[in-house]
């Protein structure tokens, strides 16, 4: 979709005329991220985050292409081919860190992104499509990068895959024979670390399709923007180049800066020193955690410490599922008529809360499994289920909001001279 | 509707696991303590600090010193320790020429194969061979060694919290069991094959003091081998065993965050001036 001031594509050169008669590719591109798509002229910075993870992914792929060239996926061997290619592989140190310290990247840059959505409610109609296809995306991510930690085979990535394959054996009656069939044995050894590399390959390209249907459906209605206001005119709106891949190009040397700090002087902080130890099943590590980014969702896991007609172990898978998939159904669950966080003043204390939360998630999902870790993450997971599924859609249906500018022109100019008279802006339900 | 279910759903989580909770609090009442105080928790004591050329943002390797490492781990570690990721060709890094790494794996018999009978010998190693350790195999390592298997040290700096402080403190961390101990938790006691250690996060290692005096090795660059010096040469080298492109890896980062701040700095000038056409003249965000 296009608004009817866009830019249109007008090539000039034979040879480009030539290819838009044939295979309009450029015209896509002019289209979506070019000149000829208009974005609201007043997005900040949170909106860069998008761009950041669509390159974070184009990373991931193009080091772990290379990697996949040198590492070996057999349980005998795994470990081994990844000190080769740390030691022997021409730059294999710095594409294995790259690697590795990319996923962090990606999933920073991707809680960024959500929060985002959260804050400015950017799930709302007319984009819940946008979103729910950014729910799978980060789905498929989880379960992209909970593969890829286990193909190094150090004592991490097996009791890692150990508990995580070991919720399906929670589910009632088909749960041990699902485990073994999605193992390909009794607990993850080769044929599991095959099949995980196989998938890990795979998935990568599966999160590229979604993408492109995420970043399509976007560009139908095209992007909301800090005030939650819908574009109504020309000054709304600026061509995305050079504007916005201008702005991008500024963000994404800063998200790099950080990032080659991290991967060339800090590359194994963000790990944990004992997948550095080859597996071994007969050696149980102190404290099985996952990486960072799991730690939220494996608080919540840990926090169903008691039996209530279900399991508590049960619980906890469900509960840990169901963080998530919460996620799906916030366009139905906030009612309220006013996007942007701006000008909810209730809804924004409960997003900050929420902020709050989730870094004390944070916290104890990589803590030990003791005392006082374990009382904290069952009142943070308590909170976490009350914020989405009974404040958002009780607060959405009492809060006041505060008005709203008539446009996007006028919330940056002060005025619009084009305003129409009568009705303030409420989006399209 | 949605939100009934929505509502009620939330509720039930809730909670469950405020059930948890309550119970979990109750429980901790009950004991009267949140976190049990042990011999472990009181008296295990982190790592102290070594200062090595290889630490930081500007690390690099002090050479001698590796060298010196590398002569305390072959005549100390390498009795009960294999360093199975190192070739000896890699010795040529701290500083030896090609034929003292030659000589070195020359001096060392690892097993092959005769090449014309095909039965199993040993053989005296070429630069192309990986160190060989002290056991033929993981039974009689941990045969030797009071059923643990001594780990291999290739990688040990990278797979302990604190890396080399923890290895020194560890090799010159080994004492008697403080008075304090025993009156605190008179039941604590070193089981029998162990040593105690306050740098070992169970207190009690299964390795017996490896360095256990002075001049325990004769440093060829004359060096006086001290236990501490000892202990933070092997520490060094250690390190580079771990991760031999570590300062390779520091020199590309300055190049590589260099070039990124410069080319950001000026990606934040070409922002300005694009957007400059459509700015309002006062600041606004």
């Amino acid at each position: 979709m296009s608004f009817p001031w866009a830019n249109q594509y007008q090539p000039k050169a034979p040879l480009m005329r030539w290819l838009d008669e044939k295979l309009p590719l450029p015209r896509l591109v002019y289209n979506a991220v070019g000149a000829g798509y208009p974005v609201p002229r007043n997005l900040n910075y949170a909106w860069n985050f998008g761009v950041l993870a669509g390159f974070a992914l184009v990373l991931q792929i193009v080091t772990g292409i290379v990697l996949a060239m040198h590492y070996a996926a057999n349980a005998g061997v795994a470990f081994d081919s990844v000190e080769h290619i740390m030691r022997d592989v021409n730059w294999g140190w710095a594409l294995r860190y790259a690697h590795a310290n990319g996923a962090s990247f990606f999933f920073v840059v991707i809680y960024l992104h959500i929060f985002r959505g959260f804050f400015y409610s950017s799930y709302k109609a007319p984009r819940e499509m946008v979103w729910l296809l950014g729910v799978v995306i980060f789905l498929l991510l989880m379960a992209t990068a909970f593969m890829g930690y286990v193909l190094p085979w150090g004592q991490m990535s097996f009791w890692g895959a150990k508990v995580i394959t070991g919720l399906f054996g929670a589910i009632p009656l088909v749960g041990e024979p699902l485990q073994i069939w999605l193992l390909g044995g009794f607990a993850p050894d080769n044929a599991a670390l095959n099949r995980f590399f196989s998938l890990h390959y795979l998935l990568p390209f599966v999160i590229a399709g979604a993408v492109i249907l995420h970043i399509w459906a976007l560009h139908i209605p095209g992007s909301s923007n800090p005030t939650g206001v819908e574009v109504k005119s020309e000054s709304d709106t600026v061509p995305f180049h050079p504007y916005y891949t201008a702005k991008d190009g500024f963000g994404l040397g800063v998200a790099l800066v950080i990032y080659a700090i991290l991967v060339f002087f800090l590359p194994n902080f963000l790990g944990h020193p004992d997948n550095y130890i080859p597996a071994n099943p007969m050696a149980t590590p102190a404290h099985i955690v996952p990486e960072w980014y799991f730690w939220p969702f494996y608080a919540i896991l840990r926090a169903f410490t008691a039996d209530f007609i279900l399991d508590a172990k049960l619980w906890g898978v469900v509960a840990m599922f169901a963080s998530i998939l919460v996620w799906f159904f916030l366009p139905w669950l906030d009612r309220s008529p006013v996007r942007s966080g701006h000008y909810r003043p209730l809804f924004r204390k409960f997003f900050w809360v929420l902020v709050v939360d989730m870094a004390v998630l944070f916290y104890c999902g990589g803590a030990p499994a003791e005392e006082p870790y374990v009382m904290l993450s069952q009142l943070a997971t308590a909170y976490y289920f009350l914020h989405f599924l009974v404040i958002l859609p009780i607060v959405s249906m009492v809060e006041r909001p505060e008005p709203l500018p008539y446009s996007i022109t006028e919330a940056v100019l002060g005025a619009d001279k084009q305003a129409a008279s009568g009705d303030n802006a409420t989006p399209a339900s | 509707m949605i939100r009934l279910i929505s509502i009620i759903v939330g509720l039930v989580f809730t909670f469950v696991v405020m059930l948890a909770f309550v119970l979990g609090a109750a429980n901790v009442i009950g004991q009267g303590y949140l976190v049990e105080k042990t011999a472990e928790t009181e008296f295990y004591e982190h790592p102290m600090e070594l200062a090595l050329q290889s630490n930081g943002p500007f690390g690099t390797f002090d050479l001698q010193q590796l060298q010196r490492g590398f002569q305390v781990y072959t005549e100390v570690c390498a009795a009960c320790h294999a360093l199975k990721h190192v070739a000896f060709r890699d010795l040529a890094q701290l500083g030896y020429n090609d034929a003292e790494v030659k000589a070195i794996a020359a001096a060392v018999q690892v097993p092959g194969i005769d090449p014309t009978t095909g039965e199993a010998t040993m053989r005296p190693g070429t630069p192309t061979d990986y160190m060989v350790g002290p056991y033929a195999n993981d039974i009689a390592a941990a045969a030797a060694n009071g059923g643990k298997i001594p780990p291999d040290l290739s990688l040990i700096t990278k797979a302990r919290h604190d890396g080399a402080a923890y290895v020194h403190s560890l090799l010159v961390g080994y004492s008697d069991v403080p008075a304090e101990l025993t009156q605190e938790f008179p039941d604590f006691s070193v089981p029998p094959g162990g040593y105690y250690n306050r740098f070992f996060p169970a207190l009690s290692i299964g390795m017996p003091p490896p360095i256990v005096g002075d001049d325990q090795v004769t440093y060829a660059d004359g060096t006086k081998a001290t236990v501490n010096q000892m202990s933070e040469d092997v520490s060094a080298f250690l390190v580079w065993a771990a991760e031999p492109t570590l300062a390779k890896r520091n020199q590309t980062g300055w190049a590589v965050v260099g070039f990124l701040l410069f080319a950001t700095i000026l990606a934040w000038f070409a922002k300005k001036q694009v957007w400059s056409a459509v700015k309002p003249k006062h600041e606004d965000a």
